[in-house]
């Protein structure tokens, strides 16, 4: 075998060099501003000090400009990421929207056009609609009645890691995880799929899950629903496990039962990590593209839009009429931001 | 194993993994010396015409990948060693959608490994692709047929030479089973229908059949399409289909879908070892040819790569377990329509290393060498049979050197990719799943803009 | 979002008292239907996964013409599946554990960096008045709908392009070579994490309680130092679990990986290998049930290890107000 760790090196050290960027960069900032504020302070003193003995009008202080500083610098970093990695290519998606295929020439609306035109996107944003709607929904629920039985259970940290295990497996592995579940074989041969197998042997014929719509859109939810329960879990738990030891004692000692403590006392303590559940996973649902990919590539009416998406734009070389559909994304997630917004001035208000 | 333990840290944190990996030896790491070059040994002779770009380095990006990209690296190491150029090679299986992304983002490959002449087309269209140098095209019209090399110029520009290349147009069998039967090897059209009308009459279901290839799920049955089109009409006539000359429901187009439906939309015919017609859609592509070896199906159409799909231990040979016989003409007394495809060597940069590189990929030395190490298949009238092993790979160089033979390409890879990679792949499934011939044509006709 | 804590609602209080006979039993029936809910919930969750690690020691035959069930019939164990993803049959595409080196040296600094960067900026959008601070944030949360693909191009253009307006060069191309392009791809990671890690840190700081932030502003404390010496310990578990996620992200991330680090085994990270690993055509995709299992080791270990965090970590967002 030819590992060779001399091979590794120049890669550990650009790690390190990384890691140095990582100190000097936060750290700087940091310094940077502590040791800059107290600088101009120290200057201030020493000219109101010069002013106070000249007699001159002393300089005014402007504190609220001073918080617009700070709140600059910390914000730097992620604002200028931001503009480069995101604000600048959504941009520019917008603009190759209204462009054609090689984004040469100007179109106008003609990728809107055809998106609405066009009956299969239809079909494909009922898709999405049943996709949005759903996915939170069951994956928020069953994390959330998990997260409630196993706390405090024996064994609880095998019990949620088994949950949370399709989050860590890579996509790659989920693929090959649930070809074996919906695998179909002839009625003679024996099966490779789970679910087929288990109609089997209940009596029954084995059926091509993934060929008839409606069913195979919810089978495809599964495996999103199966993916993103670790990711409710483990928020909604730890939530639970926030909530103040003394309020649970109390109704406890008053005789709540476990049904009036989850609706009275559990459910409202975590609404916030809910919303922050709930909000994510749409917005992850929003934009799934790699479950429908690789199980159907969007066949036998099972499409949506970010799929769509990804055809269009990376092996059509339509870039105009994907950049269409990524902009209708955009639009999908407005009700999500309004209810932020929302949120976010009653936070105020109550703050 | 070479432990050259300069860094500590990185021992540290290596040497965990190091240490499991160590316990078993294997696999050789193949590290080109790149930049020392033996020019002046016998062996570099042929290697003259490339010289002067010592120490230089060509990328190439490809959707080539593991055993099939280790013989790749082996096929050109001697041009590697003897002119000092080093080739890095880099396979993907998201190779049709990352290359454009690469491109756009003026991060293109020096070559490009392209099997779609519409892929092609599309970079030489938005002048993102290099033309070919004059040595690459005097070295690709030497040694492959015009039919080939029309594929890769667009607007009477050459944009490079092919490199590999399989022939599509085969039906697998067992030769075991044929003889067992009695059953002989049909040279028309009309003998394996009465073939396949024998064997259905046995409890064996004459062909098996699956189209399921992942996200390009599709693609097996448009290949069926495109074989029967071109055995139902001429070959001008394909070409206008597949150049939008005619519309994709034309009468004749669907005269084909409806023939090729004989075979894979008859209960009676299919689909051996996997259930009824609607099975066909959801039966990946690799596995569909395996009940041959089980005796559960007695025919299989797919091209000359499938013999590296067989289960491990089966002999693919004339007299063997499995192998291949021409796809039939309908009409013998037109020529032998050859159904194929391959992938084209293009360039995204001029450098003159790069350039030298392209040539040599076009040599009848690189063919040759190629050939040597096995499971390969060149249009390059330069390889030598003698250095063709596999009896499938042969058979294939047998064809596409025949002078009889009227080559076409892959008619889904020359069309536009939102029909050829899209509509297409899409309509063959709904066609499978009991979709009727007009309604199917007519929508990926209405997808070709 | 402060943590409402409603008032033992009315509906308990008619319950109060001494828990009678009947309603014992029916609590223990309770515990009893729950722990078997929790147990379905569990097993149907696990045996998909199940399948596929009692797959990954079957021969390649058998994976593809019976269920791995069979498997506890008619017992055919095999490492070979594992021996060909750990140490390859394919020379060209080098040695799996300098993929395992890669994905590590990529996955800390796409970590550390996000963490950083969306700890201050939520701090700053949560306890610094400044204007706009709502809108700023709102644009934040909503750019976590830009989808990844798109934002391929624009970005690997910005590296290998640098920027220039007009024909004047503002940044130079990054032009990096080997090793080097590690920093794309932490750059890339980074960029990407950036709206969810500040949505979820800034729900967690806003939530800390007004009153000691009032009280170190009254003692003269600077923003850097409140950040540095009260905010940070205080959400520090938090910032540890939203380290395991993106974690998990980068570390079975394949799409940045390929656009931005190259397919070559200097830089790659294993998910790029493991798609590798079904061959040219997709046939030998029994590989990837051994491959599966060799990449979830680390994350899993991760999780494990930190699982006592994720729990506290949250726990600080809800510290009263």
């Amino acid at each position: 075998m030819d590992f060779d760790f001399a091979e590794q090196a120049p890669k550990l050290m650009m790690l390190l060099w990384g890691l140095v960027a990582f100190a000097v960069v936060v750290g700087g900032l940091l310094v940077l501003l502590d040791a800059v504020p107290a600088f101009f302070a120290r200057r201030r003193e020493a000219r109101f000090v010069a002013a106070s003995a000249s007699g001159a009008p002393l300089p005014g202080g402007r504190p609220r400009s001073r918080e617009g500083l700070f709140a600059t610098f910390f914000l730097l970093p992620t604002v200028v990421l931001l503009l480069i990695g995101l604000v600048v290519p959504a941009l520019r998606t917008t603009l190759l929207s209204f462009m054609d295929g090689g984004s040469q020439n100007f179109v106008g609306l003609d990728n809107y056009r055809w998106m609405f035109a066009d009956d299969s996107i239809v079909r494909v944003l009922l898709n999405t609609l049943v996709w949005v709607t759903l996915v939170p929904l069951v994956a928020t629920s069953i994390g959330l009645i998990y997260a409630v039985l196993v706390d405090k259970a024996r064994l609880e940290a095998v019990a949620k890691s088994l949950i949370f295990m399709p989050m860590a497996i890579s996509f790659v592995g989920a693929s090959i995880i649930w070809k074996f579940v919906y695998a179909f074989r002839s009625e003679e041969q024996e099966q490779i799929g789970l679910l087929n197998q288990i109609v089997v042997s209940l009596g029954g014929e084995p059926r091509q899950w993934l060929l008839d719509s409606p069913l195979n859109t919810l089978l495809l939810i599964v495996i999103m629903v199966w993916i993103q329960a670790g990711f409710a879990m483990v928020v909604l738990s730890a939530a639970i496990k926030a909530i103040p030891a003394d309020i649970v004692e109390a109704a406890r000692l008053d005789g709540v039962s476990p049904w009036q403590m989850f609706w009275q006392i559990t459910l409202p303590s975590i609404r916030p990590a809910l919303i922050v559940v709930v909000v994510t996973i749409s917005i992850a649902t929003l934009k799934v593209f790699d479950i429908v990919r690789t199980s159907t590539n969007g066949n036998y009416d099972t499409s949506v839009i970010a799929n769509e998406m990804y055809n269009q734009a990376f092996r059509y070389g339509q870039n105009g009429q994907g950049s269409a559909l990524a902009v209708f994304l955009f639009v999908l997630v407005i009700p999500i931001v309004i209810f932020q917004i929302r949120n976010l001035r009653q936070q105020r208000r109550e703050g | 194993m070479a432990v050259s333990a300069r860094p500590r840290q990185a021992l540290a944190i290596v040497g965990a993994i190091g240490l499991a990996l160590s316990a078993t030896a294997c696999g050789t790491g193949s590290s080109s010396n790149g930049g020392s070059s033996n020019a002046d040994s016998a062996e570099c002779a042929p290697y003259e015409d490339y010289q002067g770009h010592e120490g230089k380095t060509v990328n190439i990006y490809s959707s080539i990948r593991d055993i099939e990209a280790d013989r790749l690296a082996e096929s050109w190491k001697q041009f590697e060693d003897c002119t000092g150029i080093t080739i890095n090679h880099e396979g993907s299986g998201e190779f049709e959608a990352q290359l454009p992304v690469r491109v756009d983002g003026g991060n293109a490959p020096d070559l490009a490994f392209i099997p779609q002449p519409g892929l092609l087309a599309r970079f030489a269209e938005r002048n993102q692709l290099k033309p070919a140098s004059a040595e690459t095209k005097a070295m690709a019209e030497q040694n492959y047929s015009p039919d080939w090399l029309k594929y890769s110029t667009v607007n009477g520009t050459f944009y490079g030479a092919p490199l590999g290349s399989n022939v599509k147009s085969f039906v697998w069998y067992s030769p075991k089973m044929f003889q067992e039967n009695g059953w002989t090897v049909p040279t028309t059209w009309d003998q394996m229908i009465q073939l396949s009308d024998t064997i259905a009459q046995s409890d064996v279901k004459p062909w098996c059949a699956g189209i399921e290839s992942g996200d390009a799920t599709g693609w097996p049955a448009t290949d069926w399409i495109e074989d029967v089109m071109l055995r139902t009409q001429t070959p001008e006539v394909y070409d206008q289909w597949t150049t939008h000359e005619i519309p994709f429901n034309d009468p004749r187009v669907a005269e084909a879908l409806d023939r090729a439906g004989t075979i894979l939309k008859n209960d009676k015919y299919v689909n051996g070892g996997f259930g009824g017609v609607r099975s066909i859609a959801t039966t990946s592509f690799q596995e569909a040819g395996v009940p041959i070896t089980q005796g559960k199906c007695a025919l299989h159409r797919q091209a000359s790569f499938y013999a590296n799909q067989w289960p491990e231990g089966t002999r693919v040979a004339e007299d063997g377990d499995v192998f291949a016989f021409y796809f039939p003409a309908i009409d013998p007394a037109k020529g032998k329509p050859v159904l194929g495809g391959g992938e084209f060597v293009t360039a995204f940069a001029d450098r003159p290393e790069v350039q030298a590189v392209q040539t040599y990929l076009a040599s009848g030395e690189y063919a040759n060498s190629r050939a040597k190490i096995g499971d390969w298949v060149s249009a390059n009238n330069k390889v030598d049979l003698a250095n063709v092993a596999n009896p499938i790979d042969k058979l294939s160089v047998e064809i596409l050197q025949d002078d009889s033979t009227v080559f076409r390409f892959d008619g889904s890879d020359l069309m536009p990719a939102a029909v050829g990679a899209g509509t297409f792949w899409k309509g063959m499934v709904d066609w499978i799943n009991g979709g009727n011939t007009a309604s199917v044509l007519q929508g990926i006709e209405s997808s070709w803009k | 979002m402060t943590t409402t804590t409603p008032p033992v609602a009315a509906g308990a209080q008619e319950t109060s008292g001494r828990p009678t006979r009947a309603a014992r039993v029916r609590k223990r029936l309770n515990t009893h239907t729950a722990t078997m809910v929790a147990i379905v919930i569990a097993v149907v969750w696990t045996i998909p996964t199940f399948g596929l690690l009692v797959s990954s020691f079957r021969p390649e035959n058998q994976i593809k013409t019976t269920g791995w069930w069979t498997f506890f019939r008619d017992p055919e164990f095999t490492l070979q599946n594992y021996q060909e993803v750990l140490f390859g049959q394919s020379a060209s595409s080098g040695q799996l554990a300098s993929y395992f080196v890669n994905s590590l040296v990529i996955t800390l600094p796409a970590v550390l960096f996000p963490l950083a960067f969306a700890a201050l900026a939520a701090y700053a959008l949560a306890w610094i008045n400044f204007r706009g601070r709502d809108w700023v944030y709102i644009a934040i949360f909503a750019l976590q709908i830009v989808p990844l693909q798109m934002a391929l191009v624009p970005l690997l253009s910005f590296f290998s392009r640098g920027v220039s307006l007009g024909g004047i060069t503002l940044m130079p191309a990054w032009n990096l070579d080997g090793a080097q392009n590690f920093a794309q791809v932490w750059f890339a990671h980074t960029c990407f994490a950036l709206p969810f890690a500040v949505y979820l840190l800034h729900n967690f700081i806003s939530q800390l309680p007004k009153d000691l932030m009032e009280a170190a502003r009254v003692d003269g404390a600077t923003h850097p130092k409140i950040f540095r010496t009260i905010v940070l310990p205080l959400v520090a578990p938090a910032l540890a679990a939203f380290g395991i996620f993106q974690f998990l992200w980068v570390w079975n991330d394949l799409l940045v990986g390929l656009i931005f680090a190259g397919g070559s085994d200097v830089t790659a990270p294993l998910t790029v290998r493991l798609a590798e690993l079904a061959g040219t055509r997709g046939n030998e995709w029994q590989r990837l049930t051994a491959g599966a299992f060799v990449s979830i080791v680390v994350p899993l270990i991760v999780f494990l290890s930190l699982q006592r965090y994720f729990v506290r970590g949250l726990l600080a967002g809800s510290v009263k107000g």
